[in-house]
C-alpha cells in the first residue's frame, strides 16, 4: 500500500475526514507503518499510550482483562483507529489489542499527533467536532439508558 | 614552595647558576680582547704605527700583566712579526675571537635554556602536586580552567627567565661594564659621556617600566578570567540552552574583550613609547661622540683609532643595556605572576605528601570496626549537614542509610569517604584515624560511588579499570634505544624533581579482581558488569562498532559460522523475514537505492551519497545503460514530494527527523532546483544538477517510503549497474569501498550489521528488539559474548564520559567500587538515574556477586528511598544531621519512628 492509499484511508477514518489532504499526507509520511502477524500484540491493557494506530489491512481484537481472563470485547476492521483517546490525554491503555490474522497499520506517534494538532487548529476543530459527537451520542445512549425502567 | 621567586631559584639551580656564572666570568677575557683588537689593527698594521721603518717587528700574543705595587710581569714574550704579516695575524686572531665568542655565547645560551626548560618542569609539576593534593573544600573556589591557565602559560615566561635569573645581569652587566670601561680607558670625557647617557637610561626607562608591569597583571588576571569564563560556558552550554541566555554570555565575553582590549592597547602604547625614548637616548650617544669624539681627535688629543674603538665598543653598549633594562622588567613582570600564582596554589591544610605515596605492596585487609565519633560536618557556608553523629559498623555487615531529604546520609558518605573534611569529630577504623591513613589503603581497601561518577576521556576499558591502577606495578621492559630512551627520561625527571613512575608501565592491579593479566581479567569482571545490568549495554556498543579484523580474529575468522547460526535461528523464530539478506545477484528492499548500488560498506569519512553520485567514475556506470536517466527522473518524483511535504514547515521543525531524503537545510536548494529543472528534457540537465537529484534517489528505501517509485525494472537494472560498478572499479575507489561478501567480515561496517549481513525490515513491528534478542543470544551459543563485549569495552566515552548516558556512567561507577577487593564499600546514592526497581534489583544482583565471589565486605548504602531497605543487615535513620534511629529492617518496622514512615511513603 502506497503512501496516497493510506492518505485514502485516513480520509476514511472519522476523526480525520475532515482534515485537508495535504495535512494528512505529512501525517501519513511521519508515521511508522507496522505490520503484525496473526497474535502479536499492537499494545497492552494498562501500558502508557504512545501511538494511535490506523488499520489498513487485517484485523485485531479488542480485549480486555477481567476476572474470568481476556474477553474479547470488540473486533477492528481497516479503517478503524485505535488508541487515539490515549494519545489525547494522559490515561492508561484501557484494552489490549490482538492481532487476528496478519495486519497492517499506520502507527501515529502521540507527539507528532499533537505537534500537528497544535500547528492546525482547523485540523484541531474538526477532530473537537468529532469528538464531541462521540459525547454527545454516549450522553444520549447514557441518558437512555438511566431513563430505562430497571 | 617559596615565597620568593629568588630564593625559589636559587634553592633548586645555584650549583648550576655558580657554574654558568663562572663560565660567564672567563668569556668576558675573549670579550674585552675583541674589542682592544681593531685599535690595536688600526693603529698597528694599518696605520704603521711600531712599523715605521722597514723590518721593524712587534711582539705577536705577547702576554703581560700589569700588577699594582709588584709591576709588569711578562707570561710570554710572543712571536715577532712584521707589518704585513702583523696584519694577517691580528685580523685572524679577530676572527678566532669572533668564533670564541660566538661559541660562549651558544653554550651560555644553551645551559641556560636548559636550566629553564627544567625549572618550568619542577614549577608545573609541583603545581599539579598541589592540585592533587589541595583539600576538599578548595575545589568549591577555584574554576578548573584558571588552574589550568595558571598551569599552562601563566608559569611559562617563569621558565626563559630562570635561566637568565642571575646569568642575564652578570653576563649583560658585565659586557657594559667592560665596554664602558674600555670607552673609559680610551678617553676619559668620551667615557663620562657614554656613562651620563647610561645612567639616564637605566634610571629612566625602569621607572617609565613601571606602568608597563601594572598593565601586564592587569592583562594577566583578565585573560584568565577570560578562560574562566570560557571553560564555564562550555560546561554550562546545556543551562545556557535552557534559559537563553547566550546572549547574556556574549555581553559578558564581548565586555570582557573589551577591557582586555583596552588594557592591551595601552599596553601597546606605552610599550612603544618607551622604545621610542630608548632609542633616542641610545642615538644621541654617538652624536655626541661624533661631535666632542671629532673635535678631539682635530685637536689631536685622541688617535683616530681611538675613536674608531670607542665608537665600535659604543655599538655594543646598547644592546646589553637594553637586555639588561628588558631582564629588569622581566624579572619584575614574573616575580608578580609568580606572586600571584603563589598565592592561588597555597593553601592551608594541603594534603601530606606521606597520604599520597607511592605503594606498591598490597595494603593490609581493612577488616576492623568502623567507628563515627561525634562526627560534625558542615557545607560551605558553615551549615551542619551533621550533627555530632556517632555510629558503628562491623566488618562485613551491610548497611542501609536512610532518612529524610537532608538527613546528611550523603555527608557521612562523603566523610567516609574522604570527599569532605569533619568540621569536628572522628571517623576510626580499628585504631587508625581515618584522616591519617594514607590513599594506599583508602584507595584500595575501601571504595567509593556516587551518583556524580567522573569519567575520563578514554575508553570505557581505561574507566573501568581506572580504579585499579595504584602503582606501576608490571615494569616494562624496555631494549636498545628505548631503554636508552627511558634512561634519559628518568634523568631528566629526577633533575627536574618529579617521580619517574613509568606511564607505559602496566598499572592495572590484576589479581585485585582476581586475574591474572590482561587475557583474563575480562572474565574476572564480566559478573559484575552484568550484576549492575551493564553488560547488555556494552554488547550493544560493541555491536555498533567498526573493528579492526586483525585484533579481533575470533569473531571475524568466524563470520560465516555466525552468519548462518543467525539464518538459522530466525527460520526458528520465523523471523525470516524480518531481516532481508544481502545477495550479490538480488536487489534489497529494505536497503536504500544507493546500498544496492554500492554493494558494500564506505570506508573512510570520505564518502557520502552525493559525493559518490558525483563521482565521474560512478557516473559513467549509471550512464552505460541509461539508469541515470530512470534515477534522475525517480529523484525528481522523491524531492518533489519532500518538497511538497515539508515546504510550509519550520527547519527546526521535528518532522524533518523523520524526512531523511534530504536535510532541512538542503530543502529550499531542492525547492529552487525543481523549479529550474521542471520540464528540462534530461539531456540538457548540468552533471552537477544531475548528481544533486540522483543523490536524493540514492535514500529511498520503498517500504519505508511508500511513494511507489521503484518499479522491478530499476531494481534489476540497480543489480546489474552493481556488477558493472565493481568490474571496472579504478584503483583509487578500491580502497573507498569494501564490497559485501557472504563469506567475508567487512571490516568497515558494524559488528551488527557483518552479523545481520542484511537489513531489517522497515515495517515488521518490533523488529529491532526482537532481532537484538536474537543476536545476543546467537553470540552467547557460539561463545562470541565476551569478544564483543571486549570490542565493547573499546567504545571511546567522550569527554567527561559524556557519550555514556547517565544511567551509564552511574552504573560503570558502582561495578568500578565493587571490582576491586575492598573492604569497606560506600555508596552514596550511586543509582539516581535509575528507577527503584531497578537499583533495588541491581542491589540485589550485587549481593549474589559478593556471596559468589565468597566476599563479605562493610557495605555502607546510602539509599534514596526507604524501599530497599529490607536487602540490608542494619539500617541507620538520619534525619535533619542526626542519627535519630538503627537497628534492623524489622525492628525498625516494628517501632513507632520515622523510619515507619518513610517506608510507608
Amino acid at each position: 500500500m502506497l503512501l496516497k492509499d493510506e492518505v485514502g484511508m485516513l480520509k476514511r477514518v472519522p476523526l480525520f475526514a475532515g482534515v485537508e489532504p495535504a495535512k494528512l499526507k505529512l501525517l501519513a509520511f511521519t508515521s511508522d507503518r507496522v505490520s503484525y502477524n496473526a497474535g502479536q500484540v499492537l499494545f497492552r491493557q494498562g501500558e502508557e499510550g504512545d501511538a494511535a494506530y490506523v488499520i489498513l489491512t487485517g484485523s485485531a481484537d479488542i480485549l480486555v482483562e477481567s476476572d474470568a481472563g481476556q474477553i474479547k470485547v470488540a473486533g477492528v476492521e481497516p479503517n478503524a483507529i485505535v488508541g487515539e483517546i490515549a494519545i489525547l490525554c494522559d490515561v492508561s491503555r484501557t484494552a489490549t489489542v490482538q492481532a487476528s490474522e496478519r495486519l497492517e497499520a499506520l502507527r501515529i506517534r502521540k507527539d507528532h499527533f499533537l505537534r500537528m494538532l497544535k500547528e492546525n487548529p482547523e485540523m484541531t476543530l474538526e477532530i473537537l467536532k468529532v469528538l464531541a459527537d462521540r459525547l454527545s451520542a454516549t450522553t444520549a445512549e447514557l441518558s437512555l439508558e438511566r431513563s430505562r425502567p430497571h | 614552595m617559596d615565597k620568593s621567586l629568588a630564593r625559589y631559584i636559587w634553592k633548586h639551580t645555584w650549583r648550576q647558576q655558580i657554574w654558568i656564572l663562572c663560565v660567564v666570568g672567563i668569556s668576558m677575557i675573549p670579550y674585552f680582547m675583541s674589542f682592544d683588537l681593531p685599535k690595536q689593527i688600526v693603529n698597528g698594521p694599518i696605520q704603521g704605527e711600531g712599523f715605521e721603518s722597514a723590518g721593524t717587528t712587534q711582539p705577536f700574543l705577547a702576554i703581560s700583566i700589569d700588577l699594582p705595587w709588584i709591576g709588569t710581569l711578562n707570561l710570554f714574550n710572543g712571536f715577532q712579526l712584521g707589518r704585513e704579516q702583523m696584519l694577517y695575524a691580528l685580523s685572524f686572531f679577530f676572527l678566532f675571537l669572533v668564533m670564541v665568542n660566538g661559541l660562549f655565547k651558544f653554550y651560555i645560551n644553551t645551559y641556560k635554556g636548559r636550566l629553564g626548560e627544567r625549572m618550568l618542569r619542577r614549577l608545573r609539576f609541583g603545581l599539579v602536586d598541589r592540585v592533587l593534593r589541595f583539600p576538599p573544600f578548595q575545589f568549591k573556589r577555584v574554576k578548573a580552567a584558571e588552574v589550568a591557565t595558571m598551569v599552562k602559560d601563566e608559569v611559562e615566561p617563569l621558565g626563559g627567565f630562570i635561566g637568565d635569573a642571575f646569568v642575564q645581569p652578570a653576563l649583560l652587566g658585565g659586557q657594559a661594564l667592560t665596554a664602558l670601561v674600555f670607552i673609559l680607558l680610551q678617553n676619559f670625557w668620551l667615557g663620562m659621556i657614554a656613562a651620563a647617557i647610561v645612567a639616564v637610561q637605566v634610571i629612566l626607562i625602569p621607572k617609565m617600566r613601571k606602568r608597563l608591569i601594572r598593565l601586564g597583571r592587569e592583562r594577566q588576571l583578565t585573560a584568565r578570567q577570560l578562560s574562566g569564563r570560557v571553560g564555564e560556558i562550555v560546561d554550562g552550554i546545556n543551562t545556557i540552552h535552557v534559559h537563553d541566555t547566550s546572549n547574556y554570555e556574549r555581553a559578558d565575553i564581548a565586555e570582557r574583550l573589551g577591557k582586555i582590549f583596552k588594557i592591551r592597547y595601552d599596553l601597546y602604547q606605552w610599550k612603544f613609547l618607551v622604545k621610542f625614548i630608548n632609542n633616542l637616548l641610545a642615538q644621541v650617544t654617538p652624536f655626541l661622540f661624533y661631535l666632542v669624539g671629532g673635535y678631539l681627535a682635530l685637536r689631536g688629543r685622541v688617535d683616530v683609532g681611538q675613536l674608531v674603538a670607542v665608537i665600535a665598543a659604543y655599538k655594543d653598549l646598547p644592546g646589553p643595556l637594553k637586555d639588561l633594562i628588558d631582564w629588569d622588567q622581566s624579572r619584575q613582570d614574573v616575580q608578580v605572576k609568580y606572586q600571584q600564582v603563589y598565592e592561588q596554589f597555597s593553601v592551608d591544610r594541603l594534603v601530606d605528601p606521606k597520604i599520597q605515596a607511592l605503594v606498591q605492596e598490597e595494603p593490609n585487609a581493612l577488616a576492623v570496626p568502623l567507628s563515627v565519633t561525634n562526627l560534625t560536618m558542615v557545607d560551605d557556608s558553615g551549615a551542619p549537614l551533621l550533627d555530632r553523629v556517632s555510629l558503628q559498623v562491623m566488618p562485613g555487615q551491610t548497611v542501609a542509610i536512610v532518612g529524610t531529604p537532608n538527613g546528611g546520609g550523603d555527608a557521612l558518605a562523603e566523610a567516609l569517604a574522604r570527599i569532605s573534611w569533619p568540621e569536628s569529630g572522628r571517623v576510626t577504623l580499628g585504631n587508625d584515624d581515618l584522616q591519617d591513613l594514607p590513599e594506599s589503603v583508602t584507595g584500595r581497601r575501601a571504595s567509593y560511588a556516587s551518583s556524580d561518577a567522573y569519567l575520563f576521556a578514554g575508553t570505557l576499558r581505561d574507566n573501568l579499570f581506572y580504579g585499579l591502577k595504584h602503582a606501576p606495578l608490571t615494569p616494562t621492559k624496555y631494549e636498545g634505544a628505548a631503554a636508552t630512551l627511558r634512561d634519559w627520561q628518568i634523568g631528566e625527571a629526577k633533575l627536574s624533581g618529579n617521580p619517574d613512575y613509568d606511564i607505559a608501565s602496566d598499572w592495572i592491579d590484576y589479581a585485585s579482581v582476581g586475574a591474572t593479566g590482561p587475557a583474563d581479567i575480562i572474565h574476572a569482571v564480566m559478573p559484575m558488569l552484568a550484576a549492575v545490568d551493564l553488560s547488555r549495554d556494552i554488547l550493544e556498543l560493541g555491536l555498533r562498532s567498526a573493528i579492526d579484523p586483525r585484533l579481533h580474529a575470533a569473531l571475524t575468522g568466524r563470520i560465516v559460522e555466525l552468519r548462518s547460526a543467525m539464518r538459522e535461528r530466525l527460520e526458528q523464530e520465523g523471523l525470516s523475514e524480518v531481516v532481508v539478506p544481502f545477495e550479490p545477484g538480488a536487489y534489497n528492499s529494505e536497503a536504500t537505492v544507493g546500498e544496492n548500488l554500492l554493494f558494500g560498506a564506505v570506508t573512510g569519512k570520505d564518502w557520502s551519497p552525493r559525493k559518490i553520485a558525483a563521482n565521474p567514475y560512478f557516473a559513467s556506470v549509471l550512464a552505460a545503460d541509461a539508469l541515470d536517466e530512470a534515477l534522475y527522473g525517480m529523484g525528481l518524483d522523491i524531492a518533489e514530494q519532500a518538497v511538497e511535504l515539508f515546504r510550509d514547515l519550520p527547519p527546526d521543525h521535528p518532522f524533518f527527523q523523520q524526512l531523511g531524503l534530504m536535510t532541512a537545510e538542503e530543502l529550499p536548494d531542492y525547492e529552487a532546483l525543481l523549479q529550474k529543472l521542471t520540464g528540462k528534457p534530461f539531456a540538457t540537465v548540468s552533471a552537477e544538477d544531475r548528481a544533486k537529484i540522483i543523490a536524493v534517489s540514492f535514500e529511498y528505501v520503498e517500504p519505508r517510503y511508500r511513494f511507489g517509485l521503484l518499479t522491478d525494472d530499476i531494481r534489476q537494472r540497480v543489480v546489474v549497474a552493481r556488477q558493472r560498478f565493481y568490474e571496472g572499479l579504478p584503483g583509487a575507489l578500491q580502497d573507498a569501498i569494501e564490497p559485501y561478501n557472504p563469506e567475508k567480515y567487512t571490516a568497515a561496517a558494524s559488528v551488527m550489521d557483518n552479523v545481520l549481513f542484511g537489513r531489517i525490515s522497515n515495517v515488521e513491528a518490533d523488529a529491532p528488539e526482537k532481532i537484538r534478542a536474537l543476536v545476543f543470544s546467537v553470540l552467547e551459543n557460539l561463545e562470541l559474548y565476551d569478544e564483543v563485549l571486549d570490542v565493547g569495552l573499546d567504545y571511546n566515552v567522550g569527554v567527561a564520559g559524556r557519550r555514556l548516558s547517565n544511567v551509564q556512567r552511574q552504573k560503570l561507577d558502582v561495578a568500578r567500587a565493587f571490582l576491586k577487593k575492598a573492604d569497606i564499600i560506600v555508596l552514596n546514592r550511586p543509582l539516581l538515574a535509575l528507577d527503584q526497581r531497578q537499583q533495588e534489583q541491581i542491589v540485589r544482583n550485587i549481593f549474589d556477586e559478593l556471596t559468589r565471589q565468597q566476599r563479605s565486605p562493610t557495605v555502607i548504602w546510602v539509599l534514596p528511598s526507604a524501599g530497599m531497605a529490607p536487602l540490608f543487615d542494619r539500617i541507620f535513620v538520619f534525619d535533619a544531621g542526626s542519627l535519630v534511629e538503627e537497628g534492623s529492617y524489622e525492628t525498625l518496622r516494628s517501632e513507632n519512628g520515622i523510619f515507619r514512615t518513610l517506608v510507608s511513603q
